[in-house]
């Protein structure tokens, strides 16, 4: 298996302010690997360094074997990069859109690629539909049809389901994958956590530092995390009151239900301590990936804090 | 609580939030101050409806110390610039219609003789009347010169002369435009004003557009070049430009009976440069401006020199020095310069040549800057 991106120390600065601050990222040809992180963390700062949109301040690699620099024109023909804002043009139909990419890209026979993108999304009836009437999830499907018109062998997919309705993330997803199947190599940012547990690997990025890597399973595994579930007459009101509490990484409601987690068991048995509540029960659980990305969010604080 | 307070603390919310935005765009409150500024400056010191130093040629015939006189005193009026020797009709009507002289003064062989024997003694002025308004102030300067030259100069035995009711007549003859109307000066300068208003704005939305939209950011992660997407953008509009023009002259010739002398390939060839470089103007706007408003703004700050300060609304040489040299550095002026030629003179190539070189000297300029203002990266 070859490294469809390897890069080493990624840095960009904008100012004073390092947005991006080395981060390596390795992923294998035909993975998909989902990009989170909170909002300003700089997950589309390196998106676009990895599709050559930015140059970067330092840090070097290769794109789908190519020098991240000097490369830039070849990585760019075999890349597909979805933009967070949807980037086609509301003002042409969805045919003139994906005619106008497929003539970007050279393509031969562009009818005959059009038509067929069009049959794929099954939005053969709409094709001379304006692209601003369609709804958020048809949008966004249709710009996953235009940035695979050129059939590239790296797509880098910018919060693509942002603001989508389940019914048609589930759909986009299936055609991650289906993609994913055919050999394509696909990053994609996202904050949703049913759709990390959906990648084969995750990249966990916080303020510019990459704070965890691997699968959902061994980032839950190695994050030391413990967690308690509580159940029982109101157990999600302890929410407030427990969040607090020194060394407590969330105390989230679910429901009627409370959801308590730590890296420190002791600091665990400390808070479910100050409950004098005897009729709420409380179970041990697996901490959630929610919990892990909260608690390293919270690590990466405390290394700015520090440095 | 009291309605009245109620709406008033609302709308204080309102004029606050509305001050806080207009603050964040220093663009556009440049503009609201800079632009009554420059309209200021424009309409109170460029603008000068009696233009002097109009440059003519003196052809004199006679060579007798009244011919002489008058000369000099026709210069001492301020009104006209001595536009260098011209020995030949011809010259001197070359220099004419590539516009670099405005007046040819035809002193006749005998002028003298004529004027001391009482006979009808004739001074010949040919006025480029394209620009109507900048005829009569100087015609009336002409004539007053003459009377004061004879008064002056004709004494003793020659006071007779000088008797007679009107020595000596100056016959004007207004070529190009012998009636005078100021829409053969005003139409062929009005397609380099509608040209310029419009390929400006068009290009500088057009490309802040997809800025504004979010498309940009597409269309480079695509392989597209700079170059491909400034030419890309541009081509439509010229053909817009193109269309603009043909209407217009039509419409000239038809409602306004604007005739057109010159070759249409000479006029073909600048207007083609000079839409390109509207739109390249416009393209540069588009790289600087951060959204549409900003682009509108642009477009109006340079539109406003170029009606004022092109000859277009007001005689280019009625103008200081310094506006001169604005004047000369917008393309508007150049083009009207080519238009006002091809159409009312039948000026031919060589004869604008400078004026069209100008142009695609601007557009190589223009270009340049547009080009390596657009990035290929969002950096």
């Amino acid at each position: 298996m070859s490294a469809i991106i390897d890069v080493k120390g990624l840095v960009k600065r904008y100012g004073p302010r390092t947005v991006v601050d080395h981060v390596d990222l390795a992923i294998e040809q035909g993975r998909i690997c989902g990009f989170l992180g909170p909002n300003g963390s700089g997950k589309t700062t390196t998106l676009r360094m990895i599709c050559g949109l930015l140059t970067p301040d330092g840090g070097s690699g290769t794109v789908l074997g190519q020098d991240l620099i000097k490369g830039r024109d070849v990585i760019k023909r075999q890349t597909g990069y979805m933009t967070q804002r949807f980037g086609l043009y509301d003002d042409l139909t969805i045919a003139e859109n994906l005619e106008f990419v497929a003539r970007l890209y050279e393509l031969p026979d562009i009818a005959k690629v059009v038509d067929a993108a069009i049959q794929r999304l099954g939005l053969g009836d709409r094709r001379n539909q304006l692209a601003g009437s369609l709804s958020g999830g048809w949008k966004q499907r249709m710009a996953l049809a235009a940035c695979v018109l050129h059939q590239p062998r790296l797509l880098l997919l910018d919060e693509p389901t942002a603001g989508v309705d389940p019914k048609a993330r589930r759909t986009f997803w299936d055609e991650i994958h289906a993609l994913a199947a055919q050999g394509i190599t696909v990053l994609v940012s996202t904050h949703y956590m049913d759709e990390a547990e959906r990648c084969h690997e995750i990249a966990y990025i916080a303020y510019g530092k990459l704070m965890a890597r691997g699968t959902a399973a061994e980032i839950v595994a190695r994050s030391g995390l413990h967690a308690l579930v509580a159940t029982g007459d109101n157990a999600d009101k302890l929410a407030p009151g427990l969040s607090g509490q020194p060394g407590i990484t969330a105390a989230a409601a679910f429901g009627a239900t409370l959801h308590l987690c730590s890296p420190d068991e002791a600091a665990l048995k400390r808070a479910v301590a100050t409950v004098s509540n005897k009729a709420i029960r409380w179970t041990e659980t697996e901490p959630t990936l929610e919990d892990v990305f909260i608690h390293l969010m919270g690590q990466a604080q405390d290394n700015m804090a520090a440095a | 609580m009291n309605p009245v307070t109620s709406a008033l603390k609302r709308l204080l919310a309102m004029i606050i939030k509305e001050a806080r935005q207009i603050r964040r765009d220093p663009l556009t409150m440049g503009m609201m101050f800079v632009i009554p500024i420059m309209q200021l400056v424009l309409f109170g010191y460029a603008i000068n409806a009696d233009p002097k130093g109009l440059p003519t040629a003196v052809l004199s015939y006679d060579n007798s110390p009244l011919s002489r006189a008058i000369i000099r005193a026709i210069g001492t009026t301020g009104y006209f610039s001595e536009a260098g020797p011209v020995n030949s009709e011809s010259a001197a009507n070359a220099l004419m219609q590539a516009g670099e002289v405005q007046f040819l003064i035809t002193i006749p062989d005998g002028f003298f003789r004529h004027v001391v024997r009482k006979e009808k003694a004739q001074i010949a002025v040919e006025a480029d009347a394209t620009d109507p308004s900048t005829v009569a102030p100087a015609i009336a300067a002409i004539n007053a010169a003459i009377a004061q030259t004879l008064n002056a100069e004709l004494q003793g035995p020659l006071a007779a002369s000088r008797a007679q009711a009107a020595p000596v007549n100056v016959i004007l003859q207004r070529r190009y435009n012998p009636e005078g109307l100021t829409r053969f000066n005003i139409v062929p300068g009005l397609l380099g004003i509608i040209l310029t208003m419009t390929m400006v704005m068009m290009t500088a939305l057009a490309v802040t557009r997809e800025y504004e939209r979010g498309t940009m950011e597409n269309l480079l992660a695509m392989p597209v070049k700079p170059l491909e997407v400034m030419v890309g953008k541009i081509m439509p509009y010229v053909l817009i430009g193109a269309v603009q023009v043909a209407v217009v002259l039509v419409a000239s010739r038809i409602f306004f009976n604007v005739p057109f002398l010159g070759q249409a390939w000479v006029f073909g060839l600048a207007t083609l440069l000079f839409i390109t470089v509207n739109l390249a103007i416009g393209f540069t706007f588009s790289t600087v401006a951060r959204n549409q408003l900003q682009a509108v703004q642009m477009s109006f700050f340079f539109m406003l020199p170029s009606i004022l300060l092109s000859g277009f609304a007001f005689p280019f040489r009625g103008m200081p020095g310094w506006a001169q040299i604005i004047g000369a550095a917008l393309p508007a002026t150049h083009f009207i310069r080519i238009s006002r030629g091809v159409m009312l003179k039948g000026a031919s190539f060589t004869q604008l040549a400078p004026e069209i070189l100008l142009l695609a000297v601007t557009l190589v300029i223009v270009g340049t800057i547009a080009v390596s203002r657009y990035r290929v990266t969002l950096d």
